[in-house]
């Protein structure tokens, strides 16, 4: 609706405040990242770009990310989605035990898995030596299998979460009206459940694969010389002759268009399948029965059960007497004490102050550009929204460095300090907030305000005392989520970090670097004590047949 | 206190559509005013105009003397009730209705007494505390009309109040809406789409389509006096017939399917001549006479008939070909069957006739008028 001559009011104040945070650190930044990277001295030049593409080492790099982000992408799929039907569709024994622990690995910090892997399966890891006490050829977790292995256990559940919703929707009929029509089994599932789906497919393979595209912790523990961009950008960052801003920053280029790429193909595929489903009646889930009963059950809990195993093995391991990464006999708290000297309280203070004061902005940001979408459709308003989705398609590397080119030098001078740590996570953060704040506004009639406004009620006090209060749950389920992704940030985080503002993920991964796993695995098992406990508080939020992600 | 309306060429663009072209109309202190239509009419746009939800392209909209075009639609004095109810769901009852008189810096006490007042007039007092969500729609409907009411606003709006509830409901809850504005004597603008509920409930109605009002009026004469073919098919029911108007010695004479004539004392002098007409018959205008019966008439054929108790509904076919419905008091074991003959005679002192060409109606009496009605309400 084409509302008044551009009436001029709070809400017009809100926009523009709103447009100038976003030019100021995210535009500005990416700004001066495309600058870094073409300018050599002062002089345009495109030199970065080919010395990348002529060094194989460059340009393999960022064709093993997509080769891995692909690869597991398609193993997320594939066991996703049979995972979701049966939660969906059969009255699986403790469905709930089971999609709770798969939020929690989803939500638990991206490297700790491949941390704990490297426990296990590592050259001296556990099931290592034990298959070698066997006299079996063992298996590595190192190079480009582990990593695929590693980070599909992880992203799985996102699938899973996505498909949950998706079959949800769908209407039981629908399905009785294919099989009235002789339309049953596979071809059913195949031709109407699965096309039915098809825009969440595309949508959760799309998060699938930014994640996995943009993943620094785990290549970077277990790659073992199998070079992935984050890892590349990280090393032209730190590297020996020091940092190489104008290298690094090419490499981010190239990685924001491949990701480009990848959204909009994706985008073109899912206008494809455009249409919305009024489900009147919800899928009644099955008990399930026989073989094939036992089958999924099999499936589920061994699925699982493999991904919460290296987490478990973590809080094993922080009770274990290490001597650096030596395994000596025998439990205690040594770990605890030592990770106590390496700097443990101020990386949990500084995380919890990191996230909350982060948290606390990306809120009233998501708020605010949801209400501005949803009631003052506008071009300006629609600008914003546009930018605050950017940094979906920029990995959390890429808004490392554009933040240390952009803000490094007087009299911008944050690098170093914790306003840097909020504002990188605070963009990373923000695409998914102000989504799901968008859908929550939707969601809220007009008339609701309208009838707060016909009382005198001033606009901005009709927001706060009845809008926002509406969005009540859904903005809290939502900034819970961003709370967890916040606590166990790592690939930006890893770049702009330093002693004094080191956060749990950091110093987790600065004592795995530095040999003391023990220490690390202390770091690791506070981190996820905290996840556990954010899902506790997003579960009392969220009824678990409406998980969002 | 209540206040007169005057709208002056209401002007409403959404980009290059034209919503309202023009649209004037006075709306008198302490009437019940209904603007009705058809969807997409532009009434609910009109009555958010006035409300201050949608801007004003065009004309003046006054309170009084006061021009409100650029006026916040809290600072209007307008009470308004949504057609979903727009119940703050996160409030109680009692704070739903209180919510408006924060803005009025009204003691404590006496916001509570306020409150109570209304909530006891609509009949709400017993839930004061209890949450909307465990209301029924027609109690949630009755607080939206006393959170409108408690802060003593000028003009009441109400936009398709009723058309969530049950049939029954809607039936209770217009007398229960009535009989609350006459005791409060607020000028209230209401809109709906249910020309039953604008007749039982409104002092004037004003006939909207494609942005324009077509008749305005009292119930009455809307019903009985239409304006046009278009406000005769809206109201009511209608068979529409096509006849030729011819003069004799003054008098208006209509011969409708080549045989049937019959005077008609009811058209304007100046319209009296020869032409085309459409007759507007009401189901209820017609006379069936079994066949033999009288010889001056329409003959038909019955083509199906529907028992609904009092009345009986006959569809027929004339000679024609025009198909009509009549609707007759049930007699006792009488129901014509289909495929009789039949004939029909009308009432020509209920008959609206219409130019065929401009359809607009040739009847004496028709009282149509966007102006303040001349009797006070």
């Amino acid at each position: 609706m084409s509302t008044q001559k551009a009436r001029f009011d709070i809400w017009s104040v809100v926009s523009l405040c709103l447009l100038a945070l976003f030019l100021f650190f995210l535009v500005y930044p990416i700004g001066r990242l495309l600058i870094e990277a073409v300018y050599t001295d002062g002089i345009f030049s495109l030199d970065a770009f080919q010395e990348f593409f002529s060094k194989s080492y460059y340009y393999v790099s960022i064709f093993n990310s997509v080769k891995i982000a692909l690869v597991v992408t398609v193993f997320s799929l594939l066991i996703g989605i049979p995972f979701s039907y049966f939660y969906s569709f059969y009255r699986l024994k403790g469905r709930k035990v089971l999609l709770i622990l798969c939020l929690l690995c989803t939500m638990s910090a991206p490297f700790i898995g491949a941390y704990a892997w490297i426990l296990l399966l590592g050259n001296s890891g556990l099931i290592t030596k034990f298959i070698a006490s066997l006299g079996l050829p063992t298996v590595s977790i190192y190079g480009f299998g582990g990593i695929v292995f590693v980070q599909v256990l992880k992203l799985f559940p996102l699938i899973v979460i996505y498909m949950n919703g998706a079959f949800r929707d769908i209407d039981n009929s629908l399905l009785e009206a294919a099989e009235s029509m002789g339309c049953k089994g596979l071809d059913r599932f195949q031709r109407v459940t699965m096309a039915l789906t098809m825009p969440t497919i595309l949508a959760g393979a799309l998060l699938v694969f930014m994640r996995s595209f943009a993943d620094f912790g785990t290549p970077a523990l277990i790659g073992r010389g199998y070079s992935t961009f984050p890892v590349l950008i990280y090393n032209q960052f730190l590297g020996e002759n020091g940092s190489n801003y104008h290298f690094a920053a090419a490499t981010s280029v190239i990685a924001v268009v491949v990701t480009a790429v990848i959204f909009i193909i994706q985008k073109v595929a899912t206008s494809h399948f455009k249409f919305t489903i009024n489900s009147l009646h919800p899928i009644d889930p099955k008990k399930p029965q026989g073989v094939g009963g036992f089958l999924m059950h099999g499936f589920c809990y061994v699925l699982v059960g493999v991904a919460m195993l290296p987490q478990l093995y973590i809080v094993n391991m922080s009770f274990r007497n290490y001597n650096n990464t030596i395994l000596q006999p025998g439990y205690s708290l040594k770990n605890y004490q030592k990770a106590m000297q390496k700097l443990l309280t101020r990386s949990i203070s500084n995380t919890l102050l990191i996230s909350v004061i982060t948290l606390a902005i990306i809120v009233v940001i998501a708020v605010l550009i949801a209400y501005l979408v949803v009631r003052r459709s506008n071009v300006l308003n629609h600008t914003i929204d546009t930018i605050s989705m950017l940094p979906y398609i920029m990995p959390g590397a890429v808004i490392g460095i554009s933040l240390i080119l952009a803000f490094s030098r007087k009299p911008l001078a944050f690098t170093g300090t914790i306003g840097i740590m909020v504002i990188a996570l605070a963009i990373r953060r923000m695409p998914f907030t102000s989504r799901s704040a968008t859908a929550a506004m939707m969601k809220i009639p007009i008339s609701i305000e309208e009838a707060a406004l016909s009382l005198g009620a001033p606009r901005l006090s009709a927001f706060v005392k009845i809008t926002v209060p509406m969005m009540g749950s859904g903005i809290i389920s939502g900034a819970v989520l961003s709370f967890v992704s916040i606590i166990t940030e790592m690939s930006s985080g890893v770049i702009l970090y330093n002693n004094r503002t080191i956060t749990l993920t950091l110093s987790t991964y600065a004592a795995i670097v530095n040999g003391t796993y023990g220490v690390a695995a202390v770091f690791a098992t506070i981190t996820m004590a905290l996840t556990v406990l954010c899902l506790i508080v997003y579960l009392h939020f969220t009824d678990l047949d409406n998980v969002r992600m | 206190m209540s206040v007169t309306i005057s709208i002056e060429h209401a002007i409403k663009k959404y980009g290059n559509l034209t919503v309202i072209p023009d649209l004037s109309v006075k709306i008198a202190n302490g009437e019940f005013f209904t603007l009705l239509g058809p969807s997409g009419c532009g009434k609910t746009t009109l009555l958010r105009m006035i409300a201050g939800f949608n801007s004003i392209e065009g004309g003046s909209f006054r309170f009084n003397d006061k021009e409100i075009n650029n006026v916040e639609p809290g600072k209007r004095g307008i009470g308004m009730v949504f057609q979903n109810y727009a119940i703050f769901p996160n409030l109680t009852v009692r704070k739903n209705v209180e919510f408006g008189l924060k803005y009025r810096n009204m003691p404590k006490d006496q916001m509570r007494q306020e409150a109570d007042k209304f909530m006891k007039l609509v009949h709400v007092d017993d839930y004061a505390d209890r949450m909307p969500e465990q209301l029924s729609g027609g109690q949630q409907q009755r607080i939206a009309l006393a959170r409108a009411l408690v802060i003593e606003p000028d003009v009441l709006l109400m936009d398709e109040p009723l058309s969530n509830l049950d049939a029954k409901l809607r039936v209770e809850m217009r007398t229960i809406i009535k009989r609350i504005q006459h005791e409060v004597g607020i000028t209230t603008v209401y809109v709906t789409h249910d020309q039953e509920e604008a007749m039982a409930i409104s002092d004037r109605i004003a006939v909207m389509k494609d942005g324009v009002i077509h008749h305005c009026g009292k119930p009455e004469n809307i019903y009985q006096r239409p304006a046009d073919v278009f406000v005769a098919t809206f109201i009511g029911k209608t068979n529409l017939i096509t006849g030729q108007m011819s003069e004799e010695k003054g008098q208006a004479c209509i011969t409708v399917c080549g045989s049937y004539r019959l005077p008609f004392h009811t058209i304007r002098p100046d319209a009296v001549g020869h032409k085309e007409v459409t007759l507007s018959i009401r189901p209820e205008e017609f006379k069936v006479w079994r066949a033999g019966e009288t010889a001056e008439g329409l003959k038909a054929i019955v083509r199906d008939s529907v028992f609904l108790g009092p009345n009986t509904h006959y569809f027929a076919q004339l000679e024609s070909g025009e198909e009509v419905e009549i609707i007759q008091e049930s007699e006792i074991d009488s129901i014509i069957q289909p495929g009789s003959s039949i004939v029909l005679t009308i009432n020509a002192g209920k008959v609206n006739v219409f130019d065929k060409e401009t359809s607009l109606s040739l009847m004496t009496g028709v009282k149509n008028s966007v102006e303040l009605p001349e009797v006070g309400i």
